[in-house]
């Protein structure tokens, strides 16, 4: 049964899975990364890590591939009457809420929508602005007495808009940041299924990378990875972003090799002359300072380890209509397991250099 | 044994009646694509669902609905006119960028506020497409706290090349929010409600009858551009009174600041909406006076709209030929013009009810009153 990549990544989406709360995202993951590893296991922070043994003799290096599984999203803050007001977990962007369609993850799932109230119900100053997140109201339809009984202060909200298949097999769906990268790790266990590997790699599916890189930070220090690569979403370009092209990478370009102290300079040489090798389109995205992803935390786990990122692109992130191109996931996906199978062998660790 | 949830069950749902509004048209409806000027979809569903019910029916030269139901007895029954606009506010692509990106321009009230981030469906071929908006991450102080206008955005199809988008999307066509419609826990939620729920009303009332009354009804276009279809359509039928079935906004939100809200214009949850003055309109007070009257005897929940701006098709009706005696009935809805309105069954079906009894009891002597 090989991994159908476009269904997959639509139930990945559909799982709330919101930082801190991943259980949702961990049971669609679960059962497939059983299928295409030899142990799944979960730690005590909820990251969940799948091992494909390597045939090399033990003890044998650890390649970490790292995908934060966790979504944005809201949380009630306090029912007023009908409404739910809420706070957001994560980096929500309050410019395209209002109209959104929502779940309230109640003692039952509730549907509503992010109400925008009318002009003469908000604080002058923001009557021409954006309103604030808490202005807007979670608005489910029911009566007061009703919605008491089934939301509450502590509920968690997550966006609800259903993915849609654009042109150029683009699909447009929420949480794809990162559940993109969940699924490429995928495709690189299934990839891995034909192609044998010396080393042992590590699926590991990271929690609350959006808050605190919670997840990655702990999983680094316990797995103890001789080299690891977190895979995550960057900047789309189009339109929107022409400004800011300095800092995107085109969708459909391939993978996006991250460049910068944040990244090991040998690791970054070994991906492009793999991905080459490979015949695998890719970019390369300069990052000056940080990354902003789980590599940040990676990178300075114990004493220090060697540390790749590669991104895939993205559009619209941090909205509910966020946008990739299939084949960058896939290839992200192909490029990982042509890592790990055609770069890293004994002598790996040995010649790998910073200069 | 810890506690698992300390919250104490909720009691079982309402129990559920046949709804007297017929949701699955209702559902067909508001899924359907019908901007202002390009209303066929949807004039073709009305056609289906009123064929077998009304005794003439007509397509007039500017798409309007025209159908006939006559009385049930009588040699001169009042000509009464109820009209539900089948447009809806959406967007018109204008332009194709070198990148295969939509400009598009508003048709109908459309906030900026909501289109940023949204779905679209674009054109008859349906094509999917979304709003863009740029990375909060790239985005710093001001830009962030700016509403992105309209013009600054694009609709993306995915497509790529400016050949590419031509294929699939010409100039001109129509797109609408993508929001499917969805029946809630004694609500709906979908686009369009303004006003497919005053089509579907109207459409149900067709379905029922005879009445005294000799029925006609309109299914209106371009309502939300200047309520083009209601002025030739009254002027067409010459109705001795009319009545326009529509949605009206229910502002009923709490104040973020903690203050009184008192320019809710109409509630959830207290019935039909009866009107007695908007933007273009001054009610019929015999007309208001008989809806009032005949919700009290049957014990019907309504409310009169906070008099105010706003308008529905009663308002060009009211002004055709010599002057026609108009009110306005409407369902409270929350959130009309954005991807997903929201009603309530129970309002909706109070409407109803008061549409029914009113087409049974009217008599040409309320007029003379």
């Amino acid at each position: 049964m090989s991994l159908d990549l476009l269904a997959h990544l639509k139930a990945l989406s559909a799982a709330p899975g919101l930082s801190g709360y991943e259980a949702s995202a961990r049971s669609v993951i679960r059962p497939v990364w059983e299928r295409l590893s030899d142990e799944v296991h979960e730690d005590r922070v909820g990251t969940l890590w799948a091992v494909r043994r390597g045939r090399g003799p033990e003890p044998r290096p650890r390649l970490m591939l790292a995908a934060h599984m966790d979504a944005i999203g809201m949380i009630v803050t306090r029912r007023e009457g009908e409404f739910l007001r809420t706070a957001s977990i994560g980096g929500i962007d309050p410019r395209v809420l209002p109209g959104q369609l929502v779940t309230v993850h109640g003692r039952e799932d509730v549907p509503g929508v992010i109400a925008l109230p009318p002009p003469f119900l908000l604080p002058k100053a923001r009557r021409d602005n954006v309103a604030a997140l808490g202005e807007l109201l979670i608005d489910t339809g029911l009566p007061a007495r009703r919605l008491a009984q089934l939301a509450q202060t502590g509920d968690l909200v997550s966006l609800a808009q259903p993915p849609l298949e654009l042109m150029g097999e683009l699909l447009a769906a929420k949480s794809l940041d990162n559940r993109a990268s969940v699924a490429a790790l995928s495709v690189c266990l299934e990839a891995l299924q034909g192609r044998p590997h010396d080393w042992d790699v590590l699926a590991v599916a990271t929690v609350q990378e959006e808050i605190t890189f919670l997840g990655a930070a702990t999983a680094a220090f316990s797995l103890r990875p001789d080299l690891a690569v977190a895979v995550d979403v960057t900047f789309g370009s189009d339109s929107n972003t022409r400004e800011f092209s300095h800092r995107t990478q085109a969708l459909g370009g391939g993978p996006a090799l991250g460049l910068g102290p944040n990244i090991h300079s040998g690791l970054h040489a070994a991906f492009k002359t793999c991905a080459s090798r490979a015949e695998i389109p890719y970019t390369v995205e300069p990052m000056p300072a940080g990354s902003g992803t789980d590599a940040v935390p990676i990178q300075i786990s114990r004493a220090g380890i060697p540390t790749m990122l590669v991104s895939i692109p993205l559009r619209n992130m941090h909205t509910p209509v966020e946008v990739v191109a299939l084949k960058d996931i896939a290839r992200t996906g192909r490029l990982l397991a042509e890592f790990a199978a055609s770069q890293l062998d004994g002598n790996f660790l040995r010649a790998l250099s910073l200069d | 044994m810890p506690k698992k949830d300390a919250r104490k069950s909720p009691p079982a749902r309402p129990a559920a009646h046949p709804p007297l509004g017929d949701l699955e048209l209702l559902r067909s409806l508001s899924n359907t694509a019908a901007v202002s000027g390009d209303e066929g979809a949807v004039r073709k569903l009305v056609l289906e669902a009123i064929g077998p019910h009304v005794d003439e029916v007509k397509v007039d030269t500017l798409g309007n609905v025209l159908a006939v139901k006559r009385a049930a007895r009588g040699r001169q029954p009042p000509r009464l006119l109820l009209a539900a606009h089948m447009d809806e506010v959406g967007l018109m692509i204008v332009d194709h960028d070198s990148d295969g990106g939509l400009r598009f321009e508003v048709v109908g009230g459309v906030s900026d506020r909501v289109l940023l981030g949204k779905a679209v469906i674009v054109g008859p071929r349906r094509q999917p497409g979304v709003i863009g908006a740029a990375p909060i991450h790239l985005l710093s102080g001001d830009r962030l706290e700016t509403v992105v206008r309209s013009g600054q955005m694009r609709i993306d199809l995915g497509a790529g090349s400016q050949e590419a988008a031509r294929r699939q999307v010409a100039v001109g066509e129509r797109a609408t929010f993508a929001t499917e419609f969805s029946v809630l826990e004694g609500a709906v939620r979908g686009k369009a409600l303004d006003d497919r729920l005053g089509c579907t009303t109207l459409i149900g009332l067709l379905r029922g009858g005879p009445y005294p009354v000799e029925l006609h009804a309109a299914f209106t276009v371009q309502e939300e551009v200047g309520l083009r279809g209601a002025r030739v359509a009254g002027y067409a039928v010459e109705p001795d009174a009319a009545i326009a079935l529509d949605c009206t906004p229910s502002n009923d939100l709490p104040d973020s600041r903690g203050r009184e809200n008192t320019q809710y214009n109409a509630r959830l949850g207290h019935g039909a909406v009866i009107y007695l003055a908007d933007a273009h309109t001054i009610s019929d007070s015999r007309l208001v006076a008989f809806l009032c009257r005949t919700a009290e005897a049957a014990g019907l929940p309504y409310q009169i709209r906070q008099p105010g701006g706003g308008g529905t098709d009663a308002g060009a009706i009211q002004q055709t030929r010599a002057g026609v005696p108009v009110v306005s009935v409407s369902v409270p809805a929350r959130y009309l013009h954005t991807p997903a309105a929201l009603a309530r069954i129970e309002d909706w079906e109070n409407t109803i009810r008061l549409l029914q009894l009113t087409l049974e009891q009217f008599d040409r002597r309320i007029l003379k009153k």
